[in-house]
Order: structure tokens, then sequence, then C-alpha cells
């Protein structure tokens, strides 16, 4: 019943999205294709963080090498370009694997951390391997639009088509998991684990599905970025990229995939408006590309604050409806751990505590 | 083996820089349970006010210490202010926090400083010391920066067993909910804690950015790698920050040297990594409880 009700969702969608790219100018399709790649990251990390309880900074890092990998098999394999973000997908989701059993043993903020360092580390492999990964200048990315569509179709436009297109996937495929019995099965590790294994579950195979899961979405993302902006460098997946994804999850709602869609949007479009409206009020090139890093870290901090259940969680609020899913470890009442979260274990020993 | 010396000695210092940055974590983490991944981003920003007073005034040693007072306000204004309301929420909020004030930070030291790399002064020459006609690898300025951290550590040390607040930040860390009960202040003692985090986090900062020069972004991997040296001896355990930032800085100097520069953040990762999967509560902890 409700995969019916989420392709209908889907196919509507479907629809507006076909329309609107034909009433869309060529540059506000790209801005269209752009947020539907991060709709499809965004959506990823949202599942992980808000359902599965796993908190990850390096979906930048998933998205570098969802990308790279499309630039790679695009140039030296000349696969066609459903294969190509398929096999990126795939790729990225094994690189998730390996990640997320290293991160099942992890907790809160040890996983932040090493998740942190990933995002780091990896663009410095990208300069490390220049005649593989093309060094600062990156690789560039040809698509051409299909034969079929005729010779004055406009590239933007197509794609805009297959970045929607990927991104309702994405979202009809997570909104079904995240209500079937592994989404429940993840909820439940997120507000106890101790009392989840104690049910049966399986803690540590779940939270590396999760992030296999989400790590998939970001290699799809990234290979979808890498397309529409016809390049793949290690400038574009630095740090401010993977706290822009966790901005737009947390400002969207973390654990609801509406909120990625919301979060996306925003991501795209406020960031090009807040630099151009600070440099149009006298700063500098160098500083006004700063303001929407400022801004990022202003939201992170109000959101959590003010309002945990982000911009669906209000939508909710203000509809009347009644949330059908927990929408996240964020809202309501504060758990027993928290509660308790200043003690330490009871078997700290003293002598740790001096010098 | 002359270079082998040279690697192990810088190692030594640029390890010591890890050391203030994870013991700065720790100290937090003890308190309040909290990872401060603003961490670097406040050490930054004292840093870029470091720089304005010493183009001021032409005094270096005028803006260390301004920087330094700087870090100690900034640590306390930023527990008071935004990090305390998070204590009662779950703990992915307060990370999530701190995030945002990292990169708010660096956003506003953007804005206000712009983004151009800045050179700023070492404390004493950055050439290199000769025993003889032997290279030490070492120079004036990284002897200063090994002893300066060391020097804070003692302190600290010397601060936590013999004085009345360092019993009471001890007492808070075993068990906060028996030290408010025999009448400790708790939020003082968080308070201060985090204002000696951003001291010493102001120090690591003016000590290591004569290498790296100075821009919004410029703590971003000096912090990954204080946060995996507080990792490795344990986010429990300030003596495990000092050795865990010591190993690390001397391995990492090997990996860069012998290896290749680009690969010192990589081989973090790995030795991140490494120490999760094998000893999680890291090297110097006592505890391997998990809370429930």
């Amino acid at each position: 019943m409700t995969l019916v009700k989420h392709l209908g969702a889907a196919l509507v969608a479907g629809l507006v999205l076909l329309l609107l790219s034909y009433k869309l100018g060529s540059y506000r399709d790209y801005q269209l294709a752009e947020v539907a790649a991060y709709v499809v990251a965004v959506g990823g990390l949202t599942v992980l963080i808000g359902v599965s309880g796993q908190l990850s900074i390096g979906q930048g890092a998933f998205m570098a090498i969802g990308g790279y990998a499309a630039a790679l098999l695009m140039i030296h394999l000349a696969w066609p370009l459903e294969l190509v973000l398929l096999a990126s997908t795939v790729i990225s989701a094994a690189a998730g694997a390996v990640v997320g059993v290293a991160a099942a043993r992890l907790r809160g903020p040890y996983l932040a951390g090493a998740t942190l360092l990933l995002a780091v580390a990896l663009p410095s492999v990208a300069n490390r391997y220049q005649g593989v990964f093309g060094g600062d200048q990156g690789l560039n990315v040809t698509v051409n639009v299909p034969g079929f569509l005729g010779p004055s179709f406009q590239l933007t436009q197509w794609l805009a088509w297959v970045c929607c297109a990927a991104a309702l996937i994405t979202l009809v495929l997570l909104a079904n998991l995240v209500r079937s019995g592994i989404g429940r099965a993840w909820r439940a590790v997120r507000d106890d684990e101790v009392a989840a294994a104690l049910a049966g579950l399986n803690v540590a195979r779940l939270q590396v599905l999760a992030f296999v899961i989400s790590a998939a979405c970001a290699g799809l993302g990234g290979a979808l970025l890498a397309i529409v902006t016809a390049n793949v460098s290690p400038g574009g997946y630095t740090l401010s990229l993977s706290i822009g994804l966790l901005t737009a999850a947390v400002l969207g709602g973390l654990g609801s995939l509406a909120g990625a869609v919301w979060g996306s949007l925003l991501l795209v479009l406020v960031p090009s408006f807040l630099s151009d409206f600070a440099s149009s009020h006298g700063l500098s090139g160098g500083a006004s590309s700063s303001v929407p890093i400022a801004a990022y870290g202003l939201v992170l901090i109000v959101v959590m604050l003010a309002f945990p259940a982000g911009i669906q969680g209000g939508l909710r609020r203000l509809l009347g409806l009644a949330a059908p899913v927990a929408p996240g470890p964020v809202p309501g009442l504060p758990r027993l751990s928290s509660l308790r979260r200043n003690a330490p274990a009871r078997d700290t020993k003293e002598k740790g505590t001096t010098s | 083996m002359q270079e082998f010396l040279e690697f192990t000695l810088g190692g030594i210092s640029t390890g010591m820089i890890y050391a203030a940055i994870a013991l700065s974590l720790v100290l937090i983490w003890r308190g309040t349970r909290v990872l401060n991944y603003a961490q670097g981003g406040m050490a930054m920003f004292t840093t870029y006010i470091a720089l304005i007073v010493i183009n001021r005034t032409g005094s270096y040693w005028l803006g260390f210490v301004v920087a330094l007072a700087a870090g100690l306000l900034l640590g306390a204004l930023l527990e008071r202010s935004v990090v305390r309301p998070t204590l009662r929420r779950p703990p992915l909020n307060a990370v999530i926090v701190t995030i945002g004030l990292l990169i708010f930070l660096e956003g506003l030291a953007g804005i206000i400083y712009g983004g151009q790399y800045r050179s700023f002064p070492p404390a004493y020459s950055i050439t290199g010391l000769k025993a003889g006609s032997v290279a030490l690898g070492i120079s004036r300025d990284g002897l200063f920066t090994a002893g300066a951290v060391l020097a804070a550590a003692a302190l600290l040390a010397v601060l936590f067993r013999y004085t009345p607040a360092g019993l009471r930040m001890r007492a808070t860390a075993f068990s906060p909910d028996v030290a408010r009960l025999l009448g400790v202040r708790i939020g003082r003692v968080l308070t201060l804690g985090w204002a000696l985090a951003g001291l010493l986090g102001a120090l690591a900062g003016l000590l290591v950015t004569p290498t790296t020069f100075l821009y919004p972004n410029s703590m971003d991997a000096i912090f990954v790698l204080g946060f995996t040296a507080a990792v490795i001896g344990g986010l429990d355990s300030p003596v495990g920050a000092v050795v865990g930032g010591l190993l690390l800085g001397v391995a990492l100097s090997y990996v860069g040297g012998y290896l290749g520069s680009d690969l010192v953040e990589v081989a973090g990762l790995a030795a991140l990594v490494a120490v999760l999967m094998l000893r999680p509560s890291g090297l110097f902890s006592a505890t391997s409880a998990r809370r429930v």
C-alpha cells in the first residue's frame, strides 16, 4: 500500500518536474539538476543520521568517490550513462561498506570524527595520484543529449531529466525502506541499542547497512553532480560540501525525506543568493564567498537549539499532521541515556583523572 | 641516520601541537561528554586576533597573550551560550552544534579577514639548529613549541592536583551527580573546563600557524590529527592525550619524510581507524564500558 502511495507521489512529482523543465530557462534547469543531485545525497544522509542514528560528516567524501568513479568510467571505458551511474553507485556503496564496518564500532563523537577525517583526507589522494585523478584541475566529464531528442534539445534540460528521475527513484526506494521492517529496526537501534540487541536485532549489521545505503546515495549524487557540473576536482569535494549536506539534512528535519528536498533546494539557492547579496552590499569577493559558510554554521546552531525538527517538522505542525514516522532522534523527550549522559562509567579509575 | 634524527625531532615538535589540541578536547570531553569540533575553528580565530594585535603594536608577545586571553573568553562564552542548552538533549545535537560553531567561525573569519593566506610570525627563529655539523631537524621555535605545550600540560596537572578548582573538576568528571550533591557548582566547573580548553587551543594555534599560514580553514587538518591523537590516548586521559600526540607526530613525520607529505592525512586516517578497531577506548583509558 505504501509502495503504491509512494509511486503515485513520485509519478505526480515527475510530471510536474517534466513540465517545469520546459518552462524553466537553461540556467534554472541547471539548478534543478543540481538540486536533484543533492537530494539524492542528502536523502541518504538524513536516513543515516535521523533514522539509524549514526552521524556522518563524510558524505561529501562518498560523493567524491561516486563523482571520480563516473568520470573515470566515462573517460576510459566510455560506458553508457545509465551504466555509469549504476556502477558509481555500486563502487561508492562498496567504499561505504569498508568504512561502515569500522563505523559500526564507533559511537557518536568517534564516528563523526572518523568521517570528518575521511572528508579532509580524501581530496589529498586526488593530488597524490595526479596521473589518474588529474590533480587540482580534476577530470572533465562530457555528456551528450541522446539522438532521439533532436539536435536542438538543450543539454541542461536533459541533465535535469536524468537527475530528477534518479532523485525520484532514490526517494521512493528510501521511503519504502524507512517504512519497512529494516526502517523499524533502525529506529529501534537509534533509540536504544541495548534494548534493540536484547530484542534480537543485529545492531552492527543494521548500522553497516545504513552506512552502505547512505554511501550509495552519496555516490549516485556525486556522479550526477559530476555530469551536471561537467567536472570533478578536489576543490569540489571539500569539507564544506560535507557540512553543507549535513546542514541541508538538519535544516530540512533529520530523518525526513521531504525535509531532504527542502534542504537541498535551500543548499543550491541560498548560498549564491547570499554571496550576491553580500557583494552587492560592499563586501569583497573573498569575503562574500564566506557568507554562505557562516550561514551554514548559524543554521546548524539555531536549528539544533530552537527547531530541532527542522522545516518538515514545522510544516507538519503547521498543517496539524501527526508525524507518521517519528522524525528523527532529535525532538521529544530526552532519552534515559541522555539524562545520564554526564555520568562516566562507574569503573573509571581515579588514577586516570589526575595530571 | 641523519634523516631519521631530523624526522624524529621534527615529529616531536609537531606532535606537541597535536598534543595541545588533544588535551583541550580531553578537558571538554571529561567535563561535558561533548567532543568539541569547534576547537580548531576557535584556535584559528584567536590566531587572527593575535595577528591583528601583532600588526598594530609590533609586539609578538602582546599578541600572544591577547590570543590566549581571547581563547579563554571564547571558550567560556561558547559554553555558556550555545553548548549548555544542548546538554539536556540527545548527544547528536551537541555534536551538530559544535560542527555548526566550527563552520560559523570559519565563515566569520572569512568575512572579517578575507580568505587569503597570511603568514604568521614565529616566536623564535625557525632555522634548524645544528650540533656541530649535524642538522638536528628542529629549530629554536620548535623547541619553544615543545616547551610551551609541556609547560601548559604541567600547569594543568598542578591545577588538577593541588587546587580546589582542580579538585572540583576531577570530582565533576568522575561523577557529576555526586559532585553536585556535595555542593560543587557544576555549571561553573564546566565553563572553566571550556575556558581552559579554549586557552590550550589558542596556544596550539599560535604555535602551529607559522608553519601552515593563516586562513579560515588553516586548523582543519591540525584539528583532525589532534582528534586522532586524543582517540589514540583515550578521550578520558590527559596523559594519554600528550603521549598520543607525540606518537602520532613522530609517526606522521616518518610518513611525510619517507613516503611523501600528501600521505600525512591519509596515514592519520589509517592510524585512527586502526586504533578504533583494535582498542576503541584508547591506549590510556581505563574504562571500556559503553554507557547504556
